[in-house]
């Protein structure tokens, strides 16, 4: 793992309030390579846009407690100081997020903020700039960029505001692009073309992609590797192709199963979470997902008392945080497959086909 | 743009006539309505005791007893092309722009507003410029320092500066800076042209006073839109630029939050230009305030009716200006 472009080693993030420590991030570690997307799952609240802000240096200026590493390039992004991190930030690393229309400037241009963009980290006169800001609203889709470069965020459509936030964010070249739910706000017909241009300039630029969602269909389409998070806390970290063909943590399991596939029968009954997710003031003891977990009663008791480990069980890179052993997680995935919920009455809800799962041919061995 | 700007200035038009029909009709058709007489009208244009006889010429003059729209239309001519008041034997002459006649201090009211105007425009603008970068500067450094001592002191004063009234802070800081130590000694109105630094002087105590009061407000306003902005996706945006703190501050937060202060501001200079009437009292500057007050106290008719005309077309002014700049600030609004 050694010599990754960027390393996150034992992130935590803790905000004080009032009402206690919210533990926002826990532990979290991975790593990323240039030209890699890696994709963060998980539900609202588990922690993955906070992750995102920290390595971005967001959080500075507010009451978080960071600790742990995010070594880019190997350089602590944790322990360096402010300054540096602002230099470092939309120059090396840069961020799209959720909602264009709100996290575009109302009274600017579109233009004038990715020529801002551009100047704060290069030295060029604005004519430089703008024609700068012209090449990348073309480059990103944009009709008639030349002229469109002096329109306000609210002229243009969902799907173009998107795009020219992310013409902004590609401004200084990045070496690490942040996408934080970059299509949760548009139409689905928009969402695909914007995935795909995000895919498609990963390709150009050669950057590493970090993209969040709770939407497992839009990792499954780009990710190379996939981190699930739950309550601050990785889940399950491995490859796109492990993470949807042999998934090995309950809560992956409870992801994949709540979610719609298009290589399924239509007579598969989608099976829900139950409950919701946890406080991150007041995390469950032991396993943070136990409360919610159907599969509690294999592990001897252990699932309130004792934090499961992060470990590979079975194919290497491959590693989920859960009690149960290999040939348990084997058992109830298969289980699952066929239709088999435990906990619930035995009846026979699926007769189709099974498949290798959704990820889309040409990424699944990339 | 250019058709927005027009088409304001049409609206204005139209306003400023509406307003002077309804003062007309204030002056004019409420006291009639109300079962006056030409002659009873006729006896408050005149001086305190007057005769029947100079009642009597003034309702000629003034043609009171003519129908409402003639003396609408005179009225209006008297603003356009001046006017003669004219009952034979006595002519007074009112030229343009004629806003009236004081009988009282036989004169027209027009060269009286505009030499009290000087007086409250300088102690207005003055005040402005204190109260527009003293309550913003301290209304962006509370939002940006939330609940700060810092923050909590400058809400407490301001708190006290909406609270307490102009007569109240101009007197105790007469009493103080003016009469006790002396800093500020015989204060005055003395105009621009004849002395500057007096006339800066001597303006300093009630700048203070009057900014004191509008600054407070502004700073809490200002605050309230800071914390609002800065809470912004698009601020988030602007740090994940790489922007220094004070850019995303100042061009993306302030930017934003300026817009209803703006607003406000406009509003509330067009009202202080038709008179600053507390303050002026206070530091007894003969500005328009005072005018009103003593046009008021002598019941002198036709200057309160001029005052009241001048005032409002400040306001309908302020009103077209603060529409452009809104446009100007916020390019959502140019339809």
């Amino acid at each position: 793992m050694a010599g990754s472009m960027l390393e996150v080693r034992d992130l935590r993030i803790h905000f004080q309030t009032d009402d206690g420590t919210v533990r926002a991030v826990d532990g979290v570690s991975f790593s990323l390579d240039r030209g890699r997307t890696l994709g963060i799952v998980g539900e609202s609240g588990s922690g993955k846009s906070v992750t995102s802000m920290g390595i971005m240096g967001l959080h500075h200026g507010t009451n978080a407690e960071i600790t742990g590493e995010i070594l880019l390039d190997g350089e602590n992004l944790v322990a360096a100081n402010p300054g540096r991190v602002r230099e470092l930030r939309g120059s090396k690393m840069a961020m799209i997020f959720q909602d264009p229309l709100s996290s575009l400037h109302p009274y600017y241009t579109v233009g004038a903020q990715i020529i801002e963009a551009y100047r704060v980290h290069n030295d060029v006169s604005k004519q430089a700039a703008r024609q700068h800001a012209i090449d990348l609203l073309g480059r990103v889709g944009i009709p008639t960029p030349k002229t469109r470069v002096d329109d306000y965020p609210h002229q243009f459509s969902g799907g173009m505001r998107q795009r020219a936030m992310i013409a902004m964010a590609l401004s200084c070249d990045p070496e690490l692009l942040i996408a934080d739910e970059p299509t949760t706000a548009l139409d689905v017909t928009v969402q695909a073309q914007i995935l795909d241009l995000i895919n498609d300039l990963q390709s150009e630029f050669g950057s590493a992609v970090i993209m969040i969602t709770h939407d497992l269909g839009v990792v499954a389409e780009l990710a190379d590797d996939i981190l699930v998070m739950y309550a601050g806390r990785v889940a399950e970290y491995g490859s796109a192709a492990d993470i949807f063909g042999r998934p090995d943590h309950p809560y992956t399991w409870g992801l994949l199963a709540s979610m719609p596939r298009m290589d399924r029968a239509r007579i598969t009954r989608l099976v829900p979470i139950p409950g919701t997710p946890p406080s991150l003031i007041k995390v469950p003891s032991g396993c943070p997902f136990h409360p919610r977990c159907r599969y509690t009663h294999l592990t001897g008791g252990r699932c309130d008392t004792e934090v499961p480990p992060l470990r590979e069980a079975g194919t290497p890179g491959h590693a989920a945080a859960c009690h149960l052993t290999a040939e348990q997680r084997r058992q109830q995935w298969d289980a699952l497959q066929a239709g088999k919920v435990p906990g619930e009455a035995e009846e026979p809800v699926s007769q189709g086909p099974v498949s290798q799962g959704p990820v889309s041919q040409g990424r699944a061995e990339a | 743009m250019i058709f927005f700007i027009i088409r304001r200035l049409v609206l204005a038009v139209f306003l400023l006539i509406l307003v002077s029909m309804i003062t007309f009709a204030i002056f004019f058709l409420v006291p009639r309505l109300a079962g006056q007489t030409a002659y009873q009208l006729a006896a408050q244009y005149v001086g305190r005791s007057p005769t029947p006889s100079e009642i009597l010429a003034v309702e000629h003059k003034l043609g009171l007893n003519d129908p409402l729209y003639l003396q609408y239309g005179r009225y209006l001519k008297g603003i356009v092309a001046g006017i003669h008041y004219n009952n034979g034997t006595d002519v007074s002459y009112c030229p343009f722009p004629c806003f009236g006649y004081s009988f009282r201090n036989q004169q027209p009211v027009w060269p009286q507003l505009i030499s009290d105007a000087p007086v409250t425009l300088s102690l207005a603008l003055g005040a402005a410029v204190l109260w527009l970068i003293g309550g913003v500067s301290i209304g962006v450094l509370s939002a940006l320092r939330r609940g700060s001592f810092f923050d909590r002191f400058s809400m407490g004063v301001a708190l006290a500066g909406v609270s307490l009234p102009v007569f109240f802070t101009g007197l105790v800081s007469l009493e103080l800076f003016s009469y006790k130590w002396s800093i500020f000694p015989n204060v005055h109105y003395v105009s621009i042209t004849s002395n500057p630094l007096l006339w800066a002087r001597n303006l300093v105590l009630p700048w203070i006073t009057l900014a004191f009061l509008y600054a407070a407000l502004y700073a809490r306003l200002t605050r309230a839109g800071m914390l609002e902005t800065m809470g912004e996706d698009y601020i988030r945006t602007a740090r994940a630029k790489g922007l220094p703190e004070r850019k995303v501050v100042i061009k993306h937060g302030l930017r934003a939050a300026l817009t209803p202060i703006v607003t406000i501001f406009g509003l509330d200079l067009g009202l202080l230009l038709g008179g600053a009437i507390l303050t002026e009292s206070t530091f007894s500057m003969p500005g328009l305030g005072q005018f009103t007050i003593l046009a008021i106290q002598n019941q002198d008719l036709p200057e309160i009716l001029g005052v009241v005309m001048i005032a409002s077309f400040f306001i309908v002014i302020a009103n077209v200006i603060v529409d452009i700049l809104y446009a100007v600030v916020d390019p959502r609004v140019r339809y």
